[in-house]
This record gives structure tokens, C-alpha cells and sequence, in this order.
């Protein structure tokens, strides 16, 4: 049982760190409100597992690439809201730049035929 | 980071964290219009499993491990206090395990481990002089100085020389064993004088002013530990030594603690006539430092270069002599290190037999609680999570096993030193130091781990899923199989220990059954040191007041026979002399000489001794100064030098004399060297000379301490009262002293093995009754398990004994097996243990054969029990059980 969640993590590890950095960009928010910003944004295809979502805010906090408070939320409640700090904004320019190119070596990959008429 | 402190308010924010992403889950749901039951559930099930998630959330934190082992060491601590049973078990066996390991290590740190107390102890040797008999034979004082002077690799030389004086002056007269030292003795050994000097360069010579050194034991009791003690005179022999120094507390070169000295005197002191004799042999052996970086070789071509220049210079004594040296270390431990190391490889064997139990009655055990596992996963705990707690249990039970086993090894180690041999050296230096502590900390922990593993690993391939939906009798099959190959393996290593247990015992009787030539029951040794007025008196004076103690002695109600024994007493000191035959031409060189065991003795020897006459005569108390000179020898003498022919009659001319004397009988054969090894060493003639023969310069040194042997029935406290009674009437200032009978020679001649034998039987024992438990536990178990089919076979007709045989059968196969391997493992392991051993093979098959016996009887027993349980099994209830 335990793997199950252990594997999805370390398969979703690199993304899905990139994934909250880029949300945060857009301003601070709560654990909640990040999955599903990253839900509505993917057009309802990603659904991140809070199994994957915690852990990794934690780790991305004990990194100091995002920092956390507690606030009211619009109900009153007492929610921990997290925002980008700046080493998160420099890691997030070098993730994306890092995804960039993985994304396009797999597309070059995958489509071999397109890269040669270029 | 975050200090576990701090973690406790993260913990609690993680909760809300997550609660609060939950409320929003089941808010917006509700928002789109499900109902709040419904939303509350789908969104708990989308959350998943929220221990989980907390417990991964909070490992990215760090310190999580320590946390979970607190949490796991809390745990472990409630299993064991509810299982008091189990645990008292586990946590006993541990500690006799532990406890003999940790008290056998501090033997072995403190003899082997820990470094000698000298500074740079590898550049310390044992001098002798290599001789055509002897390999470690004594330096002559000459030889010594030449070797001092011309070698070119030793920083330092030095010789010793035990002695016997007796101090008057100070209280009542009293015998001090004492050491005759060179200068550079203490220096050499980086020893230094509590308080004063050591001796000067130049005070060791041959007619130096006298000044001595005395040992901080006799400092204390004679000088109230006074400071003034320097500069005071201190009477040995009647003359006065000016004191200049105080030893250390308990110094002895080999670090024993069996006859310390009490007064160090330079060499040159020695009123031995042949002192100056460069080939004399009088005992004095040497030390050497040798120069930094010098190696064994360097050294042995320098003194082969010393040693030939002195065999050209003086060929007539120094011929064939060379100069023979031993690291101080193999010299001091050579003989005690493979039987300790022996000891200690079997006392390993115990803990593992051992730690094979404790792991069966954790497999028994988590067998019970596979469900409480099974649970505890469902619970969100990983499989890591599981076999750490398992461990932890078991390093619990193992560090409490091991905080029993070093208190028992505590006491342990107190008896153990009573019941050391006094030779052993470095016993002093035995206790539960750092280093001991350490050991029963790792053991422990290792031990922990072990016994651990095999209910850990089956956890790891327990299918939770199967198990929670069984009804929780779990996989006894394969259970069942690992016990048995536990229990055979605890089998084949207590028969291991108990081989190694029989083939000791075996060598004792056989040792006890030697015949050492002489009887020695009822057989009393001592010393008698004359009166200081004796120091001056003349030949012919001595010889009268031996006669007269002879007579005295002699006439002590319940005495049967007495004689004095100047030179050599069997198992205890020995003396060698050169000879030839009167048939030959004198030889021109030492080389040409033979040697012998020499005996001075008085004429009582034989009957005190009990050594029969087989031809001839003994010495009569008419054999004296005045009458022809006649010895008697021993018919290994006789063979060797005179094979078929009549030696009654011929002469011999010892070297030392150079005087004929006849050969008037022939006597058995004494063990010199020791029940054991007599035998097989070169040098066995013996030859019996008369005190009163002995040559005047002789007769001058008797006033020092004349050794006697004494028979009697009578119980040796009365008979020591009587003793000094009569030696008082004599004179005050004439002291009797280090009483021993010869029987207690014997038996301390065999401490060193004796203790070998009750260390291994202990140990031995130990293994037997922990493997018996062992397959009493696996049979009780299988009863257990069987109890329905055991009841079905009876309601089918099966009789009482075919079901003790089914029973007994599953035990006497585990032993089988067990005995099979052990015995395997025996006749690889005992050769280890040859060294020890006395007129037996390692690989006795007697030994082997009784060991073999003793255990499959002991685990037929141990099946027995429960086998009657299994009789007893009543059908019906059986049945009905399930």
C-alpha cells in the first residue's frame, strides 16, 4: 500500500515540483486551492493525489523555494498559504527552461520526420 | 532542519493543514450541489489515506527516524512489559550469552589486546643463550657483558636472576624472594622508581658498594610507605644494602602476579663463586631493548657476529653458544594466546546458540501477532516501518539481555580471576574497561539484529492481504521449517562445545593418569633459611647444622622420611650439569661433554619421594665429605649412556668438579618437565648426587636456603606448626617458608588446562541446556499445531505409542541431523585445539561418540515432554476444538 503512493510521487517528483512553482507565480495559495488551480489549468487531465501535493509542498519549503503562512480564507477558516520566494522564482526559470528542452527532445523523439524536413 | 522539538508544533499544523484542505473538498462539493454525507465521503476517499500522507508530508522534514524509533522504542518497551513471561525468557538467555562473551573478552583485552604497559613494547626481547640442549638457555654473567659491550643493534641489554634472601633486622627474620638485576633493567623497561633512583650505571658490577631497591609492597609494610626508607639499610644475608629506590606496586617482567620480588639487588652482589665463570649456567636470563627501527633480523645476524667472535675467543665454553631472542610479547603470551583465542571462539558459539533461541521464540511469537501486523499495514505503517519495529523490539531485548549479561559478567569475571592460574600473565590488568563495555554494546546490538531478522525477514514476505482474510493460524508449515533448521543448527554447535568439553576432560584424566615417578601424596616441600650468623661459618659448620635440622625434622612425631634437596625438584626448578664418562678421554670442549638432570639431595630422598630403587643403592647418610664420591642415576640415564651394560660401578666425572664419583644405584625416572611434556624433551638423564659431597665452595652457599622434602600423614597445618616449632627451638633467626605440597605442584601444574576444561564444560553445559529448550520448544509447538490430527489418528486407532513415536521421532531427527553437521563441524574445529590437548586426538572418536550419545539422549528428554502431552490427547476434545 505504501508503495503505491512512494511510486507515484517519485514518478510525478520533477513535474509536479514544477507544476506548484509555476501556480505560485500567479500569487500565493493553499494547498487546496493549488491542486485545483493545476486541475482547472490542465483542463481537468492532472489531478494531483494530496498523497503527492503535501509532500511535496514540504519539501519545496524545507528547499526555500516557497514559503508558507497561516491566513483566514474567505470562510473564515484558518488555512497555510503558500507563496514563491526568490531562490523558487530562479529555480522555477530553470525548471521551465529544463522542461522545455526535455519536452522538446521527446517530441523530436517521437516525431522523428517533422525534425528532418526542418 | 528542525529540531525534534520544534516537530511536535509542525505535526499538529500538518493535521489542520490537511483538515483544512479537506473542509474545502467537501465545501465545494456541497457548493455543486451533493449532499454533505456524500460530499464528507467522496472527498475522504479521494484524500486517500490521511495517516499516510502525514507520515510521507512529515518525512520530508528529516529527524522522522529518530522520531519513529522513539515511537518504536515506546512500543517495543509495551510489548515486552506485556509479555513478562517472554521477556524474562529472551532477556535471561541473552544475558548468559552475553555475559560469558563480555566476560571472557575483558580476559582477552586485558591479556592480548591491551597494549604491554612498557613504552615501545615491540622493541622489547626475552635474551637467552641458545645452547645444543636447550634453545633458551641461561646467559653466563661474562658472555652477558661482552654482548652488552660489542652489539651494535641494542639500544639496551639487561639480565635477572631470581633469589632467595632472608631479611633480618626488621621485625622477625623472614624469607623475601628477590631479583638480581643488571643497571639497566628498570630503564630498559621504561619502569621508574615510585620514589628514589633506579640503580647507576657501574653499581651492577662485581664488587660495587651494596645498595638495593625494594618493591612498594615491602616498602608499605616494613617502612610504613615512609619517605625516609632512602638511604636506609636494609639486612639480607647479614650484609646491609643502603636502600636507593622503590618499585612500582606488583612489578614482575611477565606481568603475573605468582611470585612477585620484594627486594632488587644489582647482580654483582651475588656471592656465587661461579658468577665470573663464563660457562657457568645459573638461571640469569636477559631483556633487550633494541635500537628504533631495528629489526628480529638486524638483530639476530649483529649477535650471531657477537656470539661467534666469543665461540672463536673462548671456544673451550663458548663453542656452539649462541645469542637466542623472542619478541617480550610471544614470549609472554605465545603460549596463553591460541588457548584464549579458543576459548573465546567457543564462548561465541554460545551466544549464537543462544541468539538461535531468543529467534525462535520471536518467530513463535510474531507467528501470533501476524494479524496485529497485518492490521497495523492496513493502518497505513509500511513494510519498512514493520521490520523496524521488529528490530527494535529485538535490540531491546538484546541491549537488555546484554545490561544482565555485564552485570553477570561482572561477577563472572571475579570468580573466573579466583580461578585463574597464577601464571597466567597480565590477570592483573583484567577488568571492564572502556573497550569491554564497547564489546557488550556492539555484541548486544549485533545480537539484537540477528535473533531479529528471522521474524523481520518473515514479516517482509507476509502477504498482509491473505493473512487478514485467513483466520489467523498464519503459515505454521513454513514456520515450522525454519525452527527445525534453528534447532538443528543450536545441535550441531552445543555438540561442537560439548566435543570440545569431552576431549578437556579426557586430556585430564589422562594427565591425572600419568605416573610422574614419585608418589606425592603426603608429600610436603619448603624451604629453611639458616640464621645471617650462618653467612660466615665454615664448611664443615653448615654441614653440621644441616645435620643437625635433618635430625631434628627427622624426629617430628608423624614424620616418615626427610631429606634435603639442594638442586632440582620435579615440575618445580631444575639444575644441569655437563659430564663424562670415565671410559673417555677428558674432552677438550664443553661440546664434547654430555648433559644431565642434576639432583643434590639428601639421603632420606627415595623414601620421601617414593621413587623406586631398581638396581644398586641410594646415598646413606655414611656417603659424606669424607668418603669416596658416588652418584646414583635413573634408567633412562642408564639406557641412554650405558644401553645393555652393568653401570653399577663405572664412573662419571661432572664437569663442575672435575672429580670421578662411582655409580652406585640406579633409580626410576621422575617427571622433571611436567606430567605432559616429559616425555618428548631431549634432555631426560638424571643424576643424584649427595649434599654432603658437594664441594666446599658449594657447602658456603647452603646458609642462603636449603629446599627440603618432607613425608607425613599428618594434616600439613599441624604439621607446618610442628615445623616451625622445632626450627624456632633451633634458632629465632631461622625461618621456614614457601610450604607446598607436592601434590598442590601437581595439580597448579595443570591449573592452566583445568581452566580451559571448566571454561569449555561451562560453556558446554550452557549450549546443551539452551538447545534443549530449543527443540523443546519446536516439539512442544508442532504437539501444539497437531493436536487435531494427533486426535483424529487416536479416534482411528492409533496407540498411545505410536503417537509418542510420531512425537519423539520429529525430535530425534532435528538431533540427528544436528549431531550429524556438529560432528562435521567438530572434526574441522577441535584440530584448532590440538596445542591443548594430552594424549588424546582432536578428533577422539570415544569423545566423539559420547558427545554424539549424550545429546540425542538429552533431546529425546526434551521431546519427551511434550510427547506425553501429545499421549494424553483425548479424541473428543481434540476434535471439538476447532
Amino acid at each position: 500500500m505504501a508503495n503505491r503512493y512512494q511510486n507515484r510521487i517519485e514518478l510525478l517528483q520533477g513535474t509536479l515540483d514544477l507544476l506548484i512553482l509555476q501556480t505560485l507565480q500567479w500569487g500565493p495559495r493553499h494547498g487546496y486551492g493549488i491542486s485545483q488551480a493545476i486541475r482547472a489549468n490542465s483542463g481537468e487531465i492532472l489531478q494531483v493525489d494530496t498523497g503527492s501535493l503535501y509532500p511535496a509542498l514540504h519539501r519545496l519549503e524545507r528547499q526555500k523555494w516557497i514559503a508558507a503562512d497561516w491566513k483566514r480564507s474567505e470562510n473564515k477558516q484558518r488555512v497555510r498559504v503558500y507563496r514563491l520566494t526568490a531562490t523558487g522564482k530562479k529555480q522555477l526559470l530553470s525548471e521551465r527552461s529544463r522542461w522545455e528542452q526535455l519536452s522538446d527532445a521527446i517530441a523530436g523523439v517521437l516525431s522523428p520526420a517533422k525534425r528532418g524536413q526542418a | 532542519m528542525r529540531f525534534p522539538w520544534q516537530r511536535h508544533n509542525r505535526q499538529e499544523e500538518l493535521a489542520q493543514e490537511l483538515q483544512s484542505h479537506l473542509r474545502m473538498a467537501v465545501d465545494d462539493r456541497m457548493d455543486r450541489g451533493e449532499s454533505a454525507e456524500r460530499a464528507e465521503q467522496t472527498a475522504r476517499r479521494e484524500f486517500g489515506n490521511v495517516t499516510l500522507v502525514q507520515q510521507i508530508a512529515r518525512d520530508q522534514w528529516g529527524w522522522l527516524w529518530l522520531e519513529e524509533l522513539l515511537q518504536d522504542l515506546r512500543y517495543g518497551a509495551r510489548m515486552l512489559r506485556k509479555n513478562p513471561g517472554f521477556t524474562l525468557v529472551a532477556v535471561l538467555t541473552l544475558a548468559l550469552g552475553i555475559g560469558a562473551n563480555t566476560a571472557l573478552f575483558s580476559v582477552v583485552n586485558g591479556v592480548l589486546l591491551n597494549p604491554l604497559p612498557y613504552p615501545h613494547s615491540e622493541e622489547l626481547v626475552t635474551l637467552h643463550e641458545s645452547k645444543p640442549n636447550f634453545d633458551r638457555g641461561s646467559i653466563s654473567y661474562p658472555n652477558f657483558r661482552d654482548w652488552q659491550q660489542n652489539n651494535h643493534t641494542f639500544a639496551f641489554m639487561a639480565i635477572a636472576r631470581g633469589y632467595g634472601f632472608s631479611l633480618t633486622g626488621l621485625g622477625e627474620a623472614e624469607q623475601v624472594r628477590a631479583r638480581f638485576i643488571s643497571s639497566d633493567f628498570f630503564p630498559l623497561l621504561g619502569v621508574n622508581p615510585v620514589i628514589g633512583r633506579n640503580f647507576a650505571p657501574g653499581e651492577d658490577e662485581i664488587g660495587a658498594a651494596p645498595v638495593a631497591m625494594i618493591s612498594a609492597g615491602l616498602w608499605k609494610h616494613k617502612f610504613g610507605s615512609s619517605p625516609n626508607v632512602l638511604g636506609k639499610s636494609l639486612t639480607l644475608d647479614g650484609k646491609d644494602y643502603t636502600i636507593v629506590g622503590v618499585t612500582p606496586q606488583n612489578f614482575d617482567l611477565f606481568l603475573t602476579t605468582a611470585n612477585l620480588a620484594d627486594v632488587f639487588v644489582p647482580i654483582g652482589q651475588w656471592t656465587n663463586n661461579l658468577l665470573p665463570n663464563r660457562g657457568a649456567g645459573l638461571g640469569i636470563h636477559g631483556v633487550g631493548r633494541l635500537k628504533p627501527g631495528i629489526s628480529l633480523e638486524q638483530a639476530r645476524a649483529d649477535m650471531e657476529r657477537v656470539t661467534g667472535n666469543l665461540a672463536a675467543m673462548y671456544p673451550e665454553v663458548d663453542k656452539g653458544i649462541g645469542a637466542s631472542f623472542l619478541p617480550i610479547r610471544k614470549d609472554m603470551l605465545g603460549d596463553v594466546q591460541p588457548i584464549l583465542l579458543v576459548l573465546l571462539g567457543a564462548v561465541g558459539f554460545v551466544l549464537l546458540i543462544a541468539c538461535v533461541n531468543v529467534a525462535n521464540l520471536l518467530l513463535a511469537r510474531s507467528t501470533a501477532r501476524t494479524r496485529e501486523f497485518a492490521i497495523r499495514a492496513a493502518l497505513g505503517a509500511g513494510k519498512r516501518r514493520l521490520i523496524g519495529q521488529l528490530l527494535t523490539e529485538s535490540v531491546l531485548l538484546a541491549l537488555a539481555g546484554g545490561g544482565l549479561g555485564l552485570l553477570l559478567a561482572h561477577w563472572g569475571t571475579h570468580a573466573a580471576l579466583g580461578a585463574l592460574p597464577a601464571e597466567l600473565p597480565r590477570a592483573a590488568e583484567i577488568q571492564l574497561d572502556s573497550h569491554v563495555l564497547f564489546f557488550t554494546l556492539a555484541i548486544s546490538l549485533l545480537a539484537g539484529i540477528l535473533f531479529g531478522l528471522a521474524p523481520a525477514l518473515k514479516i517482509a514476505h507476509l502477504r498482509l492481504h491473505d493473512t487478514l482474510k485467513e483466520s489467523g493460524r498464519g503459515t505454521s508449515g513454513a514456520r515450522l521449517r525454519t525452527q527445525g533448521v534453528f534447532v538443528v543448527v543450536e545441535m550441531a554447535m552445543a555438540l561442537v562445545l560439548l566435543v570440545g568439553a569431552g576431549l578437556m576432560i579426557r586430556t585430564l584424566t589422562r594427565l591425572w593418569d600419568v605416573n610422574p615417578g614419585f608418589e606425592s601424596k603426603n608429600v610436603l616441600t619448603f624451604s629453611v633459611s639458616f640464621p645471617p650468623s650462618m653467612t660466615t661459618a665454615s664448611p664443615d659448620a653448615i654441614r653440621a647444622a644441616v645435620r643437625e635440622l635433618d635430625e631434628k625434622l627427622s624426629s617430628i612425631p608423624g614424620v616418615q622420611a626427610e631429606a634435603q634437596t639442594w638442586e632440582g625438584l620435579p615440575l618445580v626448578s631444575d639444575d644441569e650439569q655437563l659430564f663424562w664418562l670415565d671410559t673417555q678421554p677428558k674432552p677438550s670442549s664443553e661440546n664434547e661433554m654430555s648433559w644431565t638432570i642434576h639432583y643434590v639431595v639428601g639421603p632420606g630422598y627415595l623414601n620421601t619421594m617414593g621413587i623406586p630403587l631398581v638396581r644398586g643403592r641410594f646415598f646413606t647418610a655414611q656417603d659424606n665429605e669424607r668418603s669416596p664420591l658416588v652418584v646414583v642415576i635413573d634408567d633412562v640415564f642408564a639406557r641412554k649412556y650405558f644401553g645393555n651394560e652393568n653401570p653399577l660401578g663405572r664412573g662419571i666425572i661432572l664437569s663442575s668438579t672435575g672429580k670421578r664419583a662411582e655409580i652406585v644405584g640406579i633409580v626410576g625416572h621422575v617427571n622433571q618437565w611436567g606430567l605432559d611434556s616429559d616425555a618428548t624433551q631431549s634432555l631426560r638423564a638424571q643424576l643424584y648426587v649427595p649434599c654432603m659431597q658437594m664441594p666446599d665452595a658449594y657447602i658456603a652457599m647452603v646458609h642462603n636456603g636449603s629446599s627440603m622434602v618432607l613425608r607425613s600423614n599428618a594434616p600439613v597445618s599441624t604439621l607446618l606448626d610442628s615445623l616451625r616449632r622445632t626450627s624456632q627451638q633451633m634458632s629465632k633467626d631461622q625461618v621456614i617458608f614457601g610450604a607446598r605440597t607436592m601434590d598442590q605442584i601437581i595439580s597448579d601444574s595443570l591449573a592452566g588446562r583445568r581452566f580451559s576444561m571448566t571454561l569449555f564444560g561451562s560453556f558446554a553445559g550452557l549450549a546443551l541446556a539452551l538447545s534443549s529448550v530449543g527443540i523443546y520448544g519446536v516439539v512442544s509447538y508442532l504437539v501444539g499445531q497437531r493436536t487435531q490430527e494427533i486426535g483424529i489418528r487416536v479416534a482411528l486407532g492409533a496407540r498411545r505409542a505410536d503417537v509418542l513415536r510420531l512425537v519423539l521421532s520429529h525430535g530425534a531427527k532435528m538431533a540427528g541431523i544436528g549431531v550429524l553437521l556438529g560432528l562435521a563441524a567438530s572434526v574441522a574445529l577441535t584440530r584448532l585445539m590440538a596445542d591443548m590437548l594430552y594424549g588424546i586426538s582432536p578428533t577422539d572418536p570415544l569423545t566423539f561418540l559420547a558427545v554424539a550419545m549424550i545429546l540425542i539422549l538429552v533431546a529425546l528428554a526434551a521431546s519427551y515432554i511434550p510427547a506425553r502431552r501429545a499421549m494424553r490427547v483425548d479424541p473428543i476434545v481434540a476434535l471439538r476444538y476447532e
